[in-house]
């Protein structure tokens, strides 16, 4: 069973060397990327399963015994955030057969997708701090080729941005990687858990800490770090905004909660929690400030990924097992309803011809379901009840009452309202206002009946499956609740993971 | 050694933070380069410099090797950082040409229209 671990590795890297034998068949590269998204999807949830029912699977890679070997670690965290990203990835996939232009996909987008979903796949399963580096690597350079792909002037300077700032942080990574193999003699996770408080001089473990908060900030994009995404976010098609938005930003988020709840956890690296703490408050409020302010649909979604970044830094910041199995109920939630809202804004573009909120209109009165297939996510994102949403923001928030930190509760519960009257604005503007547009002018967007049905459903199926995602897991929260709560009982106390990596090794 | 190489470090970043600092999309690609170099000289260098003495087991040896010896992981990582670091870096710098093809300007100063709130309509 243990072996299973690299099959989420190996399936996207089998299928996009696959497709790169035939580089011209577009038909043969859907049907590939299903196959492999819907086998992914089979075999993470068969993860979680055995997980959930047997414990923690690890792998160590060549057979050589932790730590000297490459070690792959599977816990309830892993399973549910490789669960997530291989439901995003098909979903993706999904939509971009209707909505990515034809000439992209000639240009290997869909092994392009496959590589990103192996790397970030890698960054979730892998138990090693260097094999992290690879993986965030591999993630990275598919995303910077599917930003520019189409290689439109916007699209380059938004790569640029994003490129610079992400090859900055990996510098500081591989930096933060030398410094902890000076001081440890080790990069095994499992094993720095046990070795790190043993050290006899520890006090460059602050530094050290440091520095990979820096480089997991710039990748999870937190306050004062989060200025590429902004920048780079809305530029590609939006299939790609919608994977990279869903995805890319929770792997960071990933790495905080991995490395400041099973690593860095010694009096020498406390002071970080405080430092988390004030920079969720901030990231939450110039998130929400940001995005209240734009009129692109897409820089306001991007700015919202900010804003609940914050959140889940909070619950990291808290960590208390409620607030742990909070942050990663509300992880579960955002990727479900943000990569959402991303498909459902290409959807309006398709309809309205139009980005600009201020162009668009009168979409409720033309397709008043597609409004309430808005709404879902909408307000699941500001915390409506009983959506996922409100599940989520009222845990993290329990556990920061718990942990008397009233001012970032306030701050919190302040910008869940600015979610909502953000995302009422899109409903106002693009909803519910009359069509700006004259009668005459109204052929710059398209009607209905002109997509063909294959984009028709394409590009439908993905944003009624989350969106019943949304409302069934608010429905039922409880079963999320308790693998959430698992996965903080695991990372709150490392032994159980130690374990499995190095046997019975003292 | 170790001094000359902790000296030689210092000046790598400090030589690639002044760079990235500049305006120029040249300048800045040779920052990140240099800083790249920085993070690798600095893992070879905190792996602790044993000169002369491989991690080899003579040939014919019954135990294994008690002397100190050279720790072959920092090098097997840089191995790896430098591949990636080359692909990444080539990526870039056909990026960077591109986009002064594109946008006529290699002056990042220049390069604000994606952060910029869209004018209002006519």
């Amino acid at each position: 069973m243990n072996r299973i671990i690299i099959l989420p590795v190996l399936l996207p890297f089998a299928t996009a060397v696959l497709m790169l034998l035939f580089p011209r068949r577009i038909a043969t590269h859907r049907l590939l990327s299903l196959l492999s998204g819907v086998l992914l999807l089979a075999v993470s949830s068969l993860m979680l399963w055995s997980v959930l029912d047997g414990g923690i699977l690890s792998l160590q890679a060549g057979g050589w015994a932790a730590p000297f070997g490459i070690t792959m670690v599977a816990d309830t965290l892993s399973c549910t955030m490789l669960t997530m990203a291989s439901l995003i990835g098909l979903t993706t996939t999904i939509y971009s057969i209707g909505s990515i232009n034809p000439k992209e996909e000639h240009n290997l987008y869909h092994p392009l997708i496959q590589l990103l979903l192996m790397g970030i796949s890698g960054a979730f399963l892998t138990g090693d701090v260097f094999n992290l580096y690879v993986w965030f690597e591999v993630m990275l350079i598919s995303s910077f080729v599917l930003l520019v792909l189409e290689g439109r002037p916007e699209q380059l300077e938004g790569a640029i941005k994003y490129v610079m700032l992400n090859l900055l942080s990996s510098a500081i990574f591989l930096a933060a990687v030398g410094l902890l193999y000076g001081m440890a003699g080790t990069l095994n996770m499992a094993d720095l858990a046990v070795r790190l408080p043993l050290l006899h001089h520890p006090e460059l473990l602050s530094v050290v800490a440091m520095l990979f908060l820096i480089t997991f900030g710039i990748k999870a994009a937190v306050f004062p770090l989060f200025f590429w995404l902004p920048a780079s976010y809305h530029t590609p098609p939006i299939a790609v905004s919608a994977i990279l938005a869903g995805l890319l930003t929770k792997v960071g988020v990933y790495a905080i909660m991995r490395f400041f709840t099973t690593i860095f956890i010694l009096p020498e690296t406390d002071f970080i929690y405080q430092i988390l703490l004030w920079v969720s408050a901030l990231t939450m409020a110039t998130g929400v400030l940001g995005a209240v302010a734009q009129y692109d649909i897409r820089k306001l979604l991007s700015f919202h990924i900010i804003s609940q970044i914050g959140y889940m830094i909070f619950a990291v910041a808290i960590h208390s097992p409620l607030a742990i199995a909070g942050g990663l109920v509300f992880i579960v939630h955002n990727i479900i309803a943000k990569t959402n809202l991303f498909y459902l804004s290409g959807i309006m573009r398709q309809l309205t011809g139009s980005w600009d909120l201020r162009q668009m209109g009168g979409l409720y009165a033309r397709y008043p379901l597609l409004s309430l297939l808005f709404l879902l996510p909408a307000l699941a994102l500001a915390g409506i009840p009983p959506l996922s949403g409100f599940w989520a923001k009222l845990t993290v928030i329990l556990a920061g009452i718990e942990a008397e930190q009233w001012p970032v509760v306030a701050v919190a519960l302040f910008v869940s309202l600015l979610t909502l009257f953000s995302m009422i604005k899109i409903w106002n503007e693009a909803f519910w206002k009359d069509d700006p547009r004259e009668e005459a002018h109204r052929d710059s967007g398209r009607h209905l009946h002109e997509l063909s049905s294959r984009e028709k459903i394409a590009m439908a199926a993905p944003v009624v499956l989350l969106g019943l995602l949304t409302v069934l897991s608010g429905l039922w929260f409880e079963p999320l609740f308790v693998i959430a709560n698992r996965a903080a009982l695991e990372l709150l106390d490392p032994s159980l993971y130690i374990k499995a990596v190095r046997g019975g090794m003292p | 050694m170790t001094t000359l190489l902790a000296i030689i470090i210092g000046v790598l970043y400090a030589a690639g933070i002044y760079l990235i600092l500049r305006r120029s999309m040249v300048r800045v690609i040779f920052g990140l380069i240099l800083l790249g170099h920085a993070a690798n000289l600095m893992i070879f260098t905190v792996g602790r410099l044993t000169k002369g003495s491989p991690a080899f087991v003579p040939e014919g040896a019954e135990s294994i090797i008690t002397r100190p010896f050279a720790d072959p992981l920092p090098q097997a990582l840089i191995l790896t950082a430098i591949v990636i670091g080359f692909g990444v870096q080539a990526f870039a710098i056909v990026l960077f040409r591109r986009t002064y093809q594109t946008l006529k300007t290699g002056d990042l100063d220049e390069m604000r229209n994606t952060d910029r709130l869209p004018e209002k309509l006519p």
